[in-house]
């Protein structure tokens, strides 16, 4: 195997609000491989935007390493570290607030492209400025290039942050939820420029987002990590995830959400919760976090031992799921049965 | 569950605003009925002036909106009125009584300070409802029904109860005065998948036990096809195609609805195969002549380019308006037979 650009090892982040600490990670492996399409895919507050952050280098995790093609980026200095920080880029949920307003599409994309002295004169940045504009399809150049956003579309907008990531030549772009503030019709659009950018640019894409459906898309050929609370419950091929999956959660999850399809969503099966509640990221119950809502619970199991993420014996296919039973190889029943 | 009986007509209803850089036609004769105890979705993208046209059915648009043109006749116990004929009193009553909305992200719409149980007191006595202890009965009743443990919540403040609990609360205050229909905007965006599905569940369930009618408006097509009887598209502020749900997904007449279908994805059966529609959403200043989708539309022809489509029933209950019908029909069967 070869080593994976970036890896989470064993990292826990947690904030601190007045007294109280908000575990927001609690210990995440995760492998990014080379030009794989991987998703990050949970609710809110599952801490996947805190995941894409800490990849990105723009948060330090509190315990655990990040490691960029094997080494750890604490102990990078100099011209390594900068060229880590110039090697993942991060493109942001909402393209309104994350271009400033004063600034036209000209500076915006020049500022980078000095910073890390890729050019040396106006001109040379105002070429590459169209370039990279061209690469994003936002055509015919000479229209958008001296506008500011707020003439701009949302489509464009957030295609204008697209470049704005792809001014460093990263080898990895964290998309977090780069397309949910995006009309359906034109997110497609955008989803596919993002997939094109692999093989055309060599790029590594971690998308995060909280519709299955979309990351189903998105990374067909590649891999869903699927987040609860803080953690990673299951990761593996997307078709075995969409179409098999395994933790109770993940399965919760999909039997949840509607399709576009009259037939289809109503002829549903939907799981059932034993609670309806999200705990608090500050009284997480204890083992495992979904325990007191799974349907599947196992009494002095789940509450006792916090599930690690591990393969489940006779499941093949690279799925691996953090739920003690099934890792243990029992067959699931459901509590109170 | 529905019988025939009209509850609410919208005919030809305009709906412009003013602006600095000149009058905006946000919504463009846009006609439909609704009837007992149905659910009509309204779906299309921002812009497309759903969210005006749900505030003009109550009157509660901006200060820089007129409605230009046209009639809104709410039907009940066999007494009709025309929404923009009444007066101010009238219309408090009308808004509750008959028709209440619940907005975008009213998870946050209860007041802080308060508890619910006082908000929902003081929502019955607003309407002349003076009997506390009827109020607090409903109430309690409607806890139950939306599935909340009833006297906790009655007596809690809404920063004690969770996003899930607080939708839940507010379904029920909006069915306090048993109203004949409910408007709800984009009702499940910003919850979470599990929470969105409880919501949903929970509206089923009392719609059902209440029998009123929803209009509830949403860009998000797998909710309408999970909770509506009907469907509207719209577009550029008018409704370009109206239908039973099976109609719109299985039988799109319009290219709009074909291209918004085509560019969502499934989550079961495989991969998709998806495109989006070219283009951005028209200004709604200077909007194209003819169909104003023409410019991203993939059948467009000089004809639509001049002449804006009528609005035709094309099958029983079926309405769209497009000039290329037929080849819409035919490329969505071809598109059905490739799979």
């Amino acid at each position: 195997m070869p080593t994976p650009i970036l890896q989470l090892d064993d990292v826990s982040r947690s904030f601190k609000k007045g007294r109280t600490t908000i575990p927001v990670l609690q210990n995440v492996h995760l492998d990014v491989n080379r030009m794989e399409f991987l998703c990050l895919v949970g609710e809110s507050g599952c801490g996947k935007t805190t995941t894409g952050k800490v990849l990105a280098g723009l948060l330090p995790p509190s315990s655990g390493r990040v490691l960029f093609e094997g080494q750890d980026v604490r102990t990078l200095k100099g011209a390594d570290f900068k060229r880590y920080r110039r090697a993942v880029q991060i493109i942001h949920q909402d393209p309104y607030a994350s271009l400033n307003p004063t600034h036209s599409v000209a500076q915006i994309l020049s500022f980078p492209l000095f910073r890390h002295g890729m050019v040396h004169t106006t001109a040379q940045a105002r070429e590459r400025v169209a370039e990279l504009l061209d690469t994003v399809d936002l055509t015919p150049v000479g229209d958008v290039i001296d506008k500011y956003p707020h003439q701009l579309s949302g489509g464009q907008r957030q295609r204008v942050s697209i470049a704005r990531a792809l001014t460093t030549l990263p080898t990895v772009i964290v998309a977090d939820e780069a397309v949910s503030m995006v009309d359906v019709s034109i997110r497609i659009s955008l989803l596919n420029m993002l997939m094109e950018m692999r093989d055309k640019l060599e790029v590594t894409l971690v998308f995060i987002t909280h519709d299955l459906a979309l990351a189903k898309y998105f990374a067909w050929q590649g891999r869903i990590a699927v987040m609860y609370l803080g953690r990673v419950v299951e990761i593996g091929p997307t078709p075995s995830i969409v179409e098999h999956p395994q933790h109770p959660y993940t399965k919760a999850l999909l039997s949840a959400i509607p399709e576009p399809d009259p037939a289809l969503t109503r002829a549903k099966q939907h799981i059932a919760l034993r609670s309806e509640d999200i705990p608090r990221l500050t009284e997480l119950p204890p083992g495992c976090a979904f325990h007191p809502r799974c349907p599947w619970y196992v009494e002095g199991v789940c509450e006792q031992v916090v599930p690690r993420l591990e393969r489940i014996p006779g499941v093949n296919g690279g799925v691996e799921v953090a739920c003690t039973p099934l890792t243990e190889g029992r067959e699931l029943t459901l509590y109170g049965s | 569950m529905n019988n025939n009986t009209i509850v609410l007509q919208v005919e030809n209803v305009s709906v412009t605003y003013r602006s600095r850089r000149g009058p905006v036609q946000a919504v463009k004769h846009v006609s439909f009925d609704l009837r007992k105890g149905e659910s009509l979705a309204l779906i299309g993208e921002s812009g497309s002036g759903k969210t005006t046209l749900s505030l003009a059915l109550i009157r509660m648009l901006a200060d820089n909106a007129r409605i230009t043109s046209g009639k809104i006749l709410y039907t009940r116990d066999g007494v009709t009125r025309n929404v923009l004929e009444l007066s101010d009193g009238d219309l408090r009553t009308l808004r509750w009584r008959d028709c209440a909305m619940v907005f975008q992200g009213a998870q946050n719409a209860f007041n802080p300070v308060l508890r619910i149980r006082d908000q929902f007191m003081d929502t019955a006595r607003a309407h002349g409802l003076n009997d506390r202890e009827w109020v607090r009965r409903r109430t309690l009743d409607l806890f139950q029904l939306v599935r909340l443990d009833a006297q906790r919540v009655y007596d809690a403040y809404p920063h004690e109860l969770s996003g899930g609990m607080r939708q839940r609360a507010l379904l029920a205050l909006g069915v306090l005065l048993d109203p004949q229909i409910v408007i709800l905007d984009e009702p499940t965006t910003a919850l979470d998948i599990l929470t969105q599905r409880a919501i949903i569940d929970v509206l089923n369930q009392i719609q059902e036990r209440l029998n009123f009618s929803i209009i509830f408006i949403s860009h998000d097509l797998a909710l309408a096809a999970e909770m509506a009887d009907r469907v509207a598209t719209m577009y550029a502020g008018e409704v370009v195609e109206i239908g039973a749900v099976e109609d719109i997904f299985y039988r799109p007449l319009h290219p709009y609805t074909l291209g918004l279908l085509r560019s969502v994805p499934k989550l079961s059966h495989g991969q998709d195969e998806l495109i989006s529609i070219p283009g951005n959403p028209p200004d709604l200043i200077n909007p194209p002549p003819g169909c104003k989708f023409h410019p991203r539309c993939q059948f467009a022809s000089d004809h639509c380019r001049k002449e804006t489509p009528p609005f035709e029933q094309h099958a029983p209950g079926h309405s769209a308006a497009c000039w290329h019908m037929d080849r819409v029909i035919a490329v969505h069967a071809e598109l059905q037979q490739s799979r």
